[in-house]
């Protein structure tokens, strides 16, 4: 078989000649047309760029990283050479840019981006692939690629080469410094191959695990932890990121929520659906079970009159500058949070609590005269029977800054019976403390060993009566 | 007729493979010499086919050609292979025209592993010939498939005495290459005499490829597809050659871990299947055997 290909492509290749010249004159598509006419060469960068190739570095990026080195290559006159900054740079951050073709390729008969690569060090590159193109990135790839002092070959695969008829995104990588040091790679002979070794796929969303989630009406869940996974020649696998749009999703209950091919799920209903997905017809490991629970009740909306607010966190008035609504002090934290929308209503659910702050520092808040608390909870499903809950205000003093010795703080206990589950209620209390003029900070305690792990924020605000 | 073209083919390539350079006066030449090749060698036609199975019926094997290896042997035969192997349908079936042995993760008899080894020993054994068999692989870390022969003599003399031929044999983690060997007194295991064939472009756990031997008086011919590989002669082998004594059976198995592989990782996805569209044996009638 081996000295079988040899020879018919040879043969081919003269016939294909005698071909070419014999009909050329009639104008017919050569073989390099492919769909749509577009190119089908792989070559990206051999000793040089191909036609139509430009380079756009990414924002905040070093934006000279990238040279063109004749003095180091790994086969003919040059390779890519790129200059990793140290951290404190001013000339940039990282290295990173795209290379994008004017008009796109077909490169459906190609399985995979190769290249030889080496570096200063055995730098990890954070990002390398391609399917960039500064527009939708539909079929973005990429990975993480740890570089040896040594040429070596690399291998990207490409998730399912039927989506590629029209790809303007060649190639794109991201790498910052290491430790804090800057460092040079170089990348040389660069193109898209049919290399015929690359097998076994393993799709994957959800990181390959089945999870769940709630949810309801009117959200929108991005489904994460795509992946293609291949067996190489060398008998490695190797993972890539792959975008949504080399799935195809399902979800198992249209009722509740669909499935737009950008991987994001719109929640209609109330009920469980569970979304799963195939990459080029293998069935992806993972799934993402979505229970939703219909409706989602908004917190009341503020009727106070808006002079007489000063607002953390709502939609109702204009918020002051917020540091941050989760500060994560390491290592006893544990509360997730995230931010989302029903409706234009915005509210932050943290998960896996046991306490949080949102700090407004920048600057403090005078609470001299509106010196009340306004605070929206939610609490899904149940209130904790041991449920034992703390707000702390903390006046950061006249440095205005979280320590430093004249920090004040004061400290509000609410009963358990306060709580309904799944309905909003309002903690109202009055800023009792001395100083109240440089208040940055409100903490959110579960104390007594109190388990509640799931709730909603909303309408965070100071108030004059 | 038919036959006889093919066996020069196969050593047209064969020239090809050791030259490796194509040229128009290269192909001039070869036809020359080729033909000169031709009237000077005896052309050996393995036609009269003496076994085959083309796993047509579903089921368990055919009994009257095939049976089992069960168990673990002695240190995991002789090689810490990691599986215990059996006779169930879990792991060796017949099924849509193929034999189906699959290799599974589970806790089986003390292994972690159960997979099959099925064989011809006492029921079809030959002497010379030609012995395919039409084979897709299975892959990952850990996985040891493999395609080959045993002296007849194997319950009375101890290995490597009764000889051992590897027609294929190949490591999961190498999915575009196998090795065929040679075993025997002096040059066994890590000693034997092998050389290894590699897939360009291709992979042996995609695609069915063809496994086989050509075994004559004082030669086996290793091929794959139609690429002859590797021939061994008993200026070769760095011990007595004892092919030319007895008849050999046939084994198929897929072994999980041991020596020659490694055990499985993380990676290896269970259940594993090798699946083999058929086997054939031919004679060739010069050499009378039987």
């Amino acid at each position: 078989m081996k000295n079988r290909k040899l020879i018919y492509s040879k043969i081919t290749l003269l016939f294909g000649l005698l071909f070419i010249a014999n009909t050329s004159c009639e104008r017919e598509l050569s073989p390099q047309s492919g769909l749509a006419g577009n190119s089908t060469s792989g070559d990206v960068f051999i000793d040089g760029f191909t036609g139509g190739l430009d380079y756009f570095p990414f924002g905040g990026s070093y934006l000279d990283a990238f040279s063109v080195d004749t003095d180091n290559k790994y086969s003919g006159s040059s390779s890519m050479r790129f200059d990793v900054p140290n951290v404190g740079d001013p000339a940039g951050a990282y290295a990173g840019a795209i290379f994008r073709l004017e008009s796109g390729r077909d490169l459906t008969g190609y399985d995979a981006l190769t290249f030889w690569a080496k570096g200063t060090k055995a730098g990890l590159i954070n990002e390398i692939g391609f399917g960039t193109d500064f527009g939708e990135n539909k079929y973005q790839v990429s990975m993480s690629l740890q570089l040896t002092t040594n040429w070596r070959k690399y291998v990207i695969p490409i998730p399912d080469a039927t989506k590629l008829i029209q790809e303007r995104g060649l190639f794109w990588y991201a790498e910052g410094p290491e430790n804090g040091i800057g460092y040079s790679f170089w990348i040389d002979e660069l193109k898209f191959e049919k290399l015929g070794t690359i097998a076994q796929p393993q799709p994957a969303i959800s990181d390959g695990a089945d999870k769940s989630e709630t949810a309801f009406t009117g959200v929108d869940i991005a489904i994460t932890g795509l992946t293609q996974t291949f067996n190489l020649e060398s008998g490695e696998n190797v993972t890539v990121n792959a975008a949504p749009s080399y799935f195809n999703f399902k979800s198992s209950n249209e009722e509740v929520g669909f499935i737009n091919e950008s991987g994001v799920v719109t929640i209609i209903g109330e009920g469980t659906t569970t979304i799963t997905a195939s990459l080029g017809g293998v069935l992806a490991k993972g799934s993402l079970e979505l229970s939703s629970r219909g409706g989602f009740d908004l917190a009341p909306i503020p009727t106070r009159d808006p002079s007489k607010v000063i607002s953390i966190y709502s939609d109702t008035y204009t918020n002051v500058p917020v540091d941050f609504f989760n500060g994560f002090w390491e290592p006893f934290q544990t509360t997730q949070s995230s931010e989302f929308a029903i409706g234009g209503n915005n509210m932050i659910n943290y998960t896996n609590f046991n306490f949080v702050g949102n700090q407004f520092a920048n600057p403090t808040v005078d609470a001299t005269q509106k010196s009340n608390v306004h605070v929206n909870m939610y609490i899904p499903n149940s209130v904790p029977a041991n449920m034992d809950f703390l707000i702390t205000l903390v006046d950061f003093g006249p440095d205005q800054a979280d320590g430093g010795g004249d920090d004040t703080r004061q400290q509000v206990f609410f009963d358990k019976s306060l709580w309904v589950p799944d309905t909003w209620i309002t903690l109202e209390f009055p800023v009792t403390m001395d100083n109240k003029n440089n208040i940055g900070l409100i903490i959110y305690e579960n104390i007594n060993f109190s388990s509640l792990s799931n709730w909603y924020l909303d309408n965070v605000y100071f108030y004059e009566d | 007729m038919k036959t006889k073209i093919f066996k020069q083919n196969l050593l047209h390539r064969n020239v090809n493979l050791i030259f490796g350079v194509l040229s128009l006066t290269f192909l001039v030449f070869f036809t020359v010499t080729s033909c000169s090749t031709s009237e000077t060698q005896t052309v050996t036609n393995f036609n009269t086919i003496t076994m085959q199975d083309e796993f047509d019926v579903e089921g368990a094997p055919n009994s009257e050609i095939w049976t089992y290896d069960i168990g673990r042997g002695n240190n995991g035969w002789g090689n810490n292979e990691l599986q215990y192997y059996t006779d169930s349908s879990e792991n060796v079936s017949v099924q849509n025209g193929y034999l189906i042995i699959t290799a599974q993760k589970e806790d089986f008899q003390g292994a972690s592993y159960t997979s099959a080894r099925i064989l011809t020993k006492d029921l079809f054994e030959q002497k010379y010939g030609r012995f395919e068999a039409r084979i897709r692989l299975p892959w990952g870390q850990g996985m040891w498939p493999a395609f080959w022969l045993l002296g007849a003599n194997s319950d009375e003399v101890t290995w490597p005495a009764c000889g051992e031929i590897d027609i294929m044999e190949n490591r999961g983690q190498e999915p575009t290459l196998i090795n065929g060997s040679l075993h025997g007194p002096g040059y066994s295991a890590g000693e034997a005499i092998t050389k290894a064939y590699t897939l360009q472009n291709s992979r042996f756990d995609t695609d069915f490829h063809i496994f086989g031997i050509e075994w004559g008086p004082g030669y086996i011919n290793y091929y794959v597809d139609d690429v002859l590989y590797n021939q061994i002669t008993p200026e070769d082998v760095t011990g007595e050659w004892i092919f030319d004594d007895q008849p050999f059976y046939i084994i198929m198995n897929v072994a999980v871990g041991g020596n020659y592989v490694g055990s499985p990782n993380n990676e290896t996805v269970f259940p594993q299947t090798m699946l083999v569209d058929y086997v054939r044996v031919y004679k060739a009638e010069i050499f009378n055997n039987n």
